[in-house]
């Protein structure tokens, strides 16, 4: 009954809150207005924003202290978590029945384990920084620390219900996923998306003045 | 009559920063994951280790605006009364952050992993503290005497025709002013006038010998911007029409930015969008023009300079400006084996005293501490002598060597090539 309740209704309803909320989130920061820039530029902004968009996923050059432990953390929580989130054999199951109507090869079990063990290990490694690091703990805020526990809380009663197979933690994950679908609009989570207009727009920016950036 | 905010006013640098809040900014608050990596590339948080250096927390209260009133949580918590507006308390507090320990040099927005330009983001909050009152008096000084006297340092046009006879005396050339229909017209800082006035000599010998029609403007002989430092885009407007308008009536070709980093960000890059237009002639840097001619075989030079030298590159003009070959170009002229500072071009670390920094007396502890980051790029390649194209990085670097009791000469690029040039007309030896 519960878990007819939270893959049936609440499901629904909280992939239109996310669908709708990042939606206007969107709209929200690409309405506040941009004015064009008048200056003559050395060349065009556009193959920058681009190079930004790629650039940025790794560390600038000559640029190690600190990035490297956020660079290395950082991949192992993204990569672990997209793993699990696409190649997970319950995900491709639900994504091709409830969602798209199409599927793919589930990741092997030992590529779970794994991806499971990176995207903890990585997603620890980030919130211990940011609780053990002076300057992460002045600018860190309530979302910071609610984004990374609602996430953790995700994959853990994932892994949970897909090693345990039991009905009632499938219930509970899927609880957990709709909370994070509904927080994630108004959250820092909206990174995942917005991250493309960030860099572009600075990468067209020096772009437009012969920097690489 | 346009004046610089002293009283402060709360409620107006408010409205001001609610106005700054663009799709830019609204992007780049969205996608901070409040990683802290932009502390590593900002010399005030490396050089002191106080985390309100961070660059992002720099801009807390534009964050706390856009957060309370941008966002469906902070809109949420405002109808129920739950957390908390600014309050000038809060505007008094950032002063420090928006000021003293930011140069505006953009090295934090190159490190950023979501792209965040966070000096874009500085700039725009000075719009609202300076609005606000809320700047150092230095800078506040500056600007009025900018506004009033048409020069931060209060340099008059008979100063400079002062300087202009000495140059004329010392090089039996004439130094051309208000030349109609020249083809560059050249603007030159205060710091240059004042401090560096051999700058004037050597661009006067190479021009003769390259064979370049140039002018000064008795209009607008001052490239540096106030406006531009202090955050007020009034200002910063109204420095840059008198430039424009000097062009224009003279009809030169094109304007020269001089060594100076804030003088050509403003009139480059950020002129046009002040007075809402595009310009109607060029504007080049120094060293854009210096490489031309140097391409087009008009800017011979002869011997090498045997100094152990390197070159530190001014933020404006390499990182935020795009002029990064050229100086490289030039000095391989004269010190084809010259060694690069660890970090360099686009990477290279602030002198500490850009943005504003230098004329707010307040920083000046600050601005020395910060300063130990070029004191170990120098020592670390043991030179005796750093040329540098900003006039502002010049002198806040002789004093940081001063303080450090460091035995590096500080020369200015232009004068070096002067130096060396191929020409009738040598460089007065230094007395």
């Amino acid at each position: 009954m519960f878990l007819e309740f939270v893959e049936g209704p609440l499901w629904y309803a909280s992939a239109a809150i996310f669908i709708f909320g990042v939606s206007l989130r969107l709209i929200e920061v690409l309405t506040r207005g941009m004015p064009p820039d008048l200056s003559a530029p050395r060349g065009p902004g556009w193959p920058g924003a681009l190079r930004t968009l790629f650039s940025r996923s790794w560390t600038a050059e000559g640029f190690t202290r600190g990035a490297t432990f956020h660079l290395v953390a950082g991949y192992m929580f993204h990569i672990g978590l997209f793993v699990l989130l696409l190649f997970a054999a319950p995900h491709v199951v639900f994504l091709e029945e409830r969602v798209l109507g199409f599927g793919w090869t589930p990741a092997p079990h030992w590529l779970f384990i794994l991806a499971a063990d990176l995207a903890f290990a990585g997603l620890a490694l980030l919130w211990l920084r940011r609780v053990m690091h002076p300057v992460m703990r002045k600018i860190s805020t309530f979302d910071d620390h609610a984004a990374a526990i609602l996430t953790f809380i995700v994959m853990f009663t994932g892994c949970m219900a897909l090693l345990m197979s039991h009905e009632s933690l499938r219930a509970i994950h899927m609880l957990t996923v709709c909370l994070l679908l509904i927080y994630f609009p108004f959250s820092r989570l909206m990174h995942a998306f917005t991250f493309f207009l960030s860099r572009g727009f600075t990468g067209a920016a020096m772009a437009r003045k012969g920097v690489q950036a | 009559m346009l004046t610089v905010q002293t009283e402060h006013d709360f409620d107006r640098g408010v409205a001001v920063l609610r106005d700054q809040i663009d799709t830019k900014v609204a992007a780049y608050f969205s996608s901070c994951v409040h990683c802290g990596l932009c502390a590593e590339a900002c010399l005030f948080y490396t050089e002191t280790g106080d985390p309100r250096y961070t660059p992002i927390y720099k801009v807390e209260p534009m964050r706390r605006l856009w957060q309370r009133e941008h966002t469906f949580l902070g809109k949420l918590g405002k109808a129920l009364g739950l957390g908390s507006d600014l309050t000038a308390d809060d505007f008094a507090n950032w002063q420090e952050m928006t000021y003293d320990s930011c140069t505006l040099c953009g090295r934090c927005s190159m490190v950023c992993p979501v792209g965040n330009d966070i000096a874009y983001m500085i700039r725009r909050q000075r719009e609202a503290f300076a609005a606000a009152g809320y700047s150092p008096e230095g800078l506040q000084g500056a600007s009025t005497r900018a506004l009033e006297i048409g020069s931060p340092m209060g340099v008059t046009l008979k100063t400079l025709k002062a300087q202009i006879d000495h140059v004329e005396e010392a090089t039996g050339l004439k130094v051309p002013l208000d030349v109609q229909g020249a083809d560059y017209m050249l603007l030159l800082s205060s710091m240059e006038v004042v401090n560096f006035p051999e700058t004037i000599e050597s661009l006067t010998r190479i021009f003769e010998s390259a064979g370049v029609s140039w002018t000064l403007a008795s209009q607008a002989f001052e490239a540096t911007n106030s406006g531009i430092q202090i955050g007020d885009s009034k200002i910063a407007a109204e420095l840059v029409g008198r430039v424009v308008r000097a062009a224009e009536e003279l009809g030169v070709k094109s304007v020269v930015s001089p060594e100076c980093g804030h003088a050509y960000m403003a009139i480059r890059w950020d002129g046009p969008n002040l007075i809402g237009r595009p310009y109607r002639f060029e504007v080049v840097h120094i060293l854009e023009l210096l490489d031309q001619l140097r391409a087009e075989g008009r800017l011979k030079t002869e011997g090498l300079d045997d100094r152990r030298l390197t070159y530190h590159d001014p933020c404006q003009i390499a990182r935020r400006g795009g002029v990064l070959a050229e100086p490289r170009n030039l000095l391989h002229m004269v010190a084809p084996d010259y060694p690069e500072m660890s970090d360099t071009g686009r990477m290279n670390w602030c002198c500490g005293g850009g943005g504003g920094v230098s004329a707010n007396e307040g920083a000046e502890d600050l601005r020395l501490t910060a300063f130990k980051r070029k004191k170990r790029q120098l020592e670390a390649l043991n030179v005796d002598t750093l040329v540098t194209a900003c006039a502002n990085c010049r002198i806040v670097i002789e004093e940081g060597l001063e303080h450090y009791e460091m035995d590096i000469q500080v020369t200015g690029l232009t004068e070096l090539l002067a130096e060396h040039l191929v020409s009738p007309h040598k460089p007065t030896p230094p007395t």
